[in-house]
């Protein structure tokens, strides 16, 4: 039986008590006190704080219990499985951690001349060369520090190759899918373009007459992952590519859903012009619970140019900077990309090789399929769409929830109490009460019998005990959020010092005393 | 065999079978690997040996990622793979842990520069600013964003890629070439009803403590624009928070206070806002505080998610999706060991230490140190004033000595001449900054 930790842990500001402190900085030496004068002369008046900054006042092992707490009432993919579609939530593997514990990494700055940073460089090179090679492209770029900030080079990529053909103008559609992810619209809408949505098919896929008839001399490109979130392969992914090239357009690929492909089928194959990968999703570098993450962007031979600079490469024998990229798109963000994340991939693909790389594409297909068979032989969800599915399946719980009110959302809930993390809910919007499932290469036939345990057994519960289902989870740190009050305008809390008397409160049970500071 | 079986196929192969036969791969990709453990770890460890980073050369490089010694807890509780290895808490009842950090990260960062809001993190403090400017042209419908000439080049970059394919223009102001200081009077000639933004850094890029900066925001105001102010977490320990001389949008990169320099990334970028309307065109994640159902507990969640790229698709804020939540979390840790008296002490330590530095440098012959006469916290510029010496050869000798020299900034602030960008912090020892002197005393002698 799951039973999550409840530690009623109060904030960090109501464990403050004035005097206490958990690090001790450095102070400067007598000579260099000396030297400077009087520190308060050394600020313009203007610019001096009044008094010290407001911040809690607590000893080092006050604070090391606090956080470790807060980390036991958190779900992980290092306590079990955690198949929230779209998000490729495979274990990490240990070693790429300890790989890049060294100081030779962490303590580099990214300024440092180049005979300084040999290794780095290499590292970055080498990488670079790989997942050219896995993908099919020409050359990539590793500045991109998640997917969407790769989506938004890739659009700026696209601007710049229309910009140079003199057509950025006229050209001002990008086209999506419905069944895309939310990053890529939303993407495409902040680099300027129009966003045109092409429906999917009865089989779930682009439907090739709707592309053709909006594909045309305003078309910017294309965005479009594949499998779709509906985890089905577009297999017309020629005649779209022909499609939207015939129209002058580029063709991007939103590389979330790169796992199954592993090994198996690269885009630059399928015609894509420029692609980012998640290298904390099929690369399996940690997600940090929201990040930091990595999203380098791979581009064809006759986008090279538009690069993000620098771009490191080699000359037999040193590794430098190349800022001499003809119509460079400049810079992204700060300096060379998250390289402590690009430094875990190397490593995997290093542990990996070819075979292995392959083999998780496809075990995180054979997963899947296993559990999508298990669920679906019980005859409770609905599968829309084409059955045959690669990394991820998205059932509906609309009959259920057309007969007995209890929604996709309650069945995610229960499913917590069982120990598992739930599936992504509600996405893609074209199923109605989704439950979008990602199984990935990592996990054991016996999670996996768990888990179909789990999806098959709550849906039962939901028939026979309903109130059980609506009320969960009862097992978490948390029984279920009223997330209505937590965005309205009038209880919406955003800091510690807004929250009102009942919020402060860590339970009814036991009121935690205010520390005023 | 047995999980084939369930599925109905007899291969693997077969659950490929949708996909077009000239499309897939019919080769063993050409990729190094298949090592056991210790062997990818010894051939990493390897190449990385390489490399020269601040724990062999003493490191006076800053610009934007700073050398700060991070303490052993914070490294601590951002290993723990409970936070580590989880994501987005898109079911909060069983994610309040991380939700709860965060929650304190925001409301630390918030209480620190004095706004009213602050977001669980953007990618860097670039992409930050990026953000900031749209921000302030949907708020304000202006299309203009100022901002300082002594802006990090990289920085503009980023900046101008955020903004252009909307229409938002980027005008430069000056600075005061002897002080350093902004240009009231050309910023006052800049300002007009199209001005969205006004964007100003304490400290500036080139270390100066500007006073000028506090009367920037309501310079903007008059003429109806927003002010963005760039801060540094640490100086906050001893400066006004931004908020409360009238910044309405704060940003800034936070790796100081959460990693190590890690070659320039992960950064952590912060974001924070006074007032709703700004609220209401938040990028990213924003965590608040509320109860259950039931109203027993006190809880934590994702809050005003309909802004968000996953609900409103094309009509998002931003695109952001993953963000730098860890390093939020290493910077809440940070925050609550420091506390105010360690913050305000380690701003001292940084402030007192560059003060000796450009001491123990400014007599150096043939050299302007401190370039600019206002005030300095971290960071100084270097200028040498005889016509035969570069800072590229000067370079050179202090990394022949064991010593990372500062920023070269010849291309990008040409107006400089022979300048770079030096960084101290707590990091440099009293010894290390007689060493640097002894090294570029021997430099310009010669």
């Amino acid at each position: 039986m799951y039973r999550q930790a409840r530690w009623d842990e109060p904030l960090i500001i109501d464990r403050s008590q004035p005097g206490k402190i958990g690090h001790l900085p450095m102070r400067p030496s007598e000579v260099e006190m000396n030297a400077s004068g009087n520190v308060m002369k050394l600020v313009p008046s203007s610019l001096r704080r009044n008094g010290a900054p407001p911040l809690p006042e607590v000893s080092e092992p006050e604070v090391v219990r606090h956080f470790v707490r807060l980390s036991q009432e958190n779900y992980s993919p290092d306590l079990g499985i955690y198949p929230l579609g779209s998000c490729t939530m495979k274990y990490n593997p240990k070693s790429s951690e300890l790989a890049v514990q060294t100081a030779k990494l962490e303590k580099l700055h990214p300024e440092q001349d180049e005979s300084t940073v040999q290794g780095i460089l290499a590292l970055m090179f080498h990488l670079e060369r790989m997942l050219a090679e896995i993908t099919g492209m020409s050359r990539m770029t590793l500045q991109p520090a998640a997917g969407a900030h790769g989506e938004y080079l890739g659009c700026l990529i696209t601007r710049s190759f229309h910009r140079s053909k003199n057509e950025l103008e006229k050209r001002t559609e990008m086209i999506v899918p419905d069944s895309a992810h939310g990053t890529n619209p939303a993407s495409a809408a902040m680099a300027g373009f129009k966003v045109v949505v092409v429906p999917s098919n009865s089989e779930g896929m682009v439907d090739l007459e709707e592309l053709a008839n909006v594909a045309g001399p305003r078309t910017a490109g294309l965005m479009i992952t594949n499998p779709n979130t509906l985890g089905i392969f577009e297999r017309n992914i020629l005649e779209i590519a022909k499609i939207i090239h015939k129209a002058g357009g580029l063709l991007y690929y939103d590389g979330a859903n790169f796992n199954p492909l592993l090994g198996k089928v690269r885009p630059g194959d399928m015609g894509f012009d420029i692609l980012h990968l998640n290298l904390h999703k099929t690369f399996a570098t940690p997600h940090g619970g929201g990040g930091p993450g990595a999203g380098p962007v791979g581009v064809t031979r006759s986008l090279e140019k538009f690069l993000p600079v620098p771009i490191v490469e080699f000359d037999g024998k040193n590794y430098y900077y190349n800022y001499n990229v003809s119509d460079s798109v400049g810079k992204i963000r700060s300096f060379h990309g998250n390289t402590g994340i690009l430094a875990r991939a190397y490593a995997y693909i290093l542990n990996l090789g070819a075979d292995g790389l392959k083999m998780v594409a496809e075990t995180a297909v054979l997963n899947t399929n296993y559990v999508l068979s298990k669920v679906l032989a019980k005859g409770q969800y609905q599968l829309p769409f084409a059955p045959q599915r690669k990394h991820e399946f998205v059932l509906s719980a609309k009959g259920l929830s057309n007969t007995t009110g209890i929604r996709a959302m309650d069945l995610a809930k229960r499913m917590l109490d069982r120990g598992v993390h739930a599936p992504t809910t509600y996405f893609p919007q074209i199923v109605d009460e989704a439950l979008m499932v990602e199984v990935p290469e990592t996990e054991s036939l016996q999670d996996l019998d768990h888990f179909v345990d789990v999806l098959t057994s709550v849906f039962e519960e939901a028939q026979s005990d309903p109130e059980t289902v609506k009320s969960a989870p009862h097992f978490t740190s948390v029984t279920r959020i009223d997330d209505v009050k937590a965005s309205h305008p009038k209880t919406l809390t955003l800091h510690w010092h807004g929250a009102s008397s009942t919020q402060k409160r860590v339970s009814q049970q036991e009121p935690i005393a205010q520390v005023n500071y | 065999m047995k999980m084939l079986e369930a599925i109905g196929v007899a291969t693997i192969d077969e659950l490929y079978s949708d996909i077009p036969r000239e499309v897939l791969l019919n080769r063993p990709l050409k990729v190094d690997g298949f090592y056991p453990e210790q062997e990818v770890r010894s051939k990493i460890e390897q190449l990385l040996s390489k490399n020269k980073s601040a724990a062999d050369y003493d490191m006076f490089l800053g610009a934007g990622i700073y050398n700060h010694y991070i303490p052993a807890a914070v490294k601590t509780i951002m290993a723990r793979t409970e936070f580590q290895t989880s994501y987005t808490p898109y079911q909060p009842e069983i994610s309040q842990g991380l939700l709860q950090a965060l929650f304190e990260f925001e409301s630390m960062i918030r209480d620190l520069t004095g706004v009213d809001a602050v977001n669980s993190s953007l990618y860097d403090g670039s992409t930050a600013l990026g953000e900031a400017a749209r921000m302030a042209v949907r708020v304000t419908s202006r299309y203009k964003i100022l901002v300082p000439r002594s802006l990090h080049p990289d920085k503009l970059s980023v900046l101008r890629n955020y903004t252009e394919p909307v229409g938002i223009r980027i005008e430069t102001f000056g600075i005061d070439d002897e002080t350093g200081c902004l240009d009231l009077d050309d910023l006052k000639a800049k300002v007009n009803k199209e001005t969205a933004a006004v964007l100003c850094e304490v400290p500036s890029f080139f270390g100066i403590l500007d006073p000028n900066a506090v009367s920037v925001p309501s310079l903007c105001h008059e003429k109806g624009a927003l002010s963005i102010i760039g801060f540094d977490p640490i100086s906050l320990g001893g400066l006004k928070p931004p908020g409360d001389y009238g910044a309405d949008i704060v940003v800034a990169e936070g790796q100081s206070i959460s990693s190590e320099m890690n070659f320039g990334g992960p950064g952590l970028g912060i974001i924070g806002c006074k007032g709703d309307d700004l609220l209401r065109q938040m990028p990213g994640r924003l965590i608040g505080m509320t109860t259950t159902v039931d109203g027993k507990n006190r809880a934590f969640s994702m809050v005003l998610q309909t802004r968000e790229q996953h609900i409103r698709r094309e009509k998002a804020t931003s695109n952001i999706c993953t963000n730098e939540a860890l390093l939020g979390i290493g910077a809440a840790a940070y925050l609550s060991l420091l506390g105010p008296r360690g913050l305000s002490q380690l701003f001292e330590t940084i402030l007192v230490k560059t003060n000796y530095a450009i001491k123990q440098l400014h007599e150096l012959p043939g050299t302007l140190i401190p370039r600019f006469t206002g005030q300095h916290y971290q960071e100084f510029v270097v200028t040498l004033e005889n016509p035969h010496h570069t800072i590229a050869k000067m370079n050179q000798d202090l990394l022949s000595a064991g010593i990372h020299g500062g920023k070269n900034l010849v291309n990008d602030f040409p107006e400089l001449g022979q300048s770079s960008l030096m960084c101290v912090t707590e990091t440099h020892s009293p010894e290390a900054i007689d060493k640097l002197r002894a090294t570029m005393e021997k430099f310009v002698r010669s």
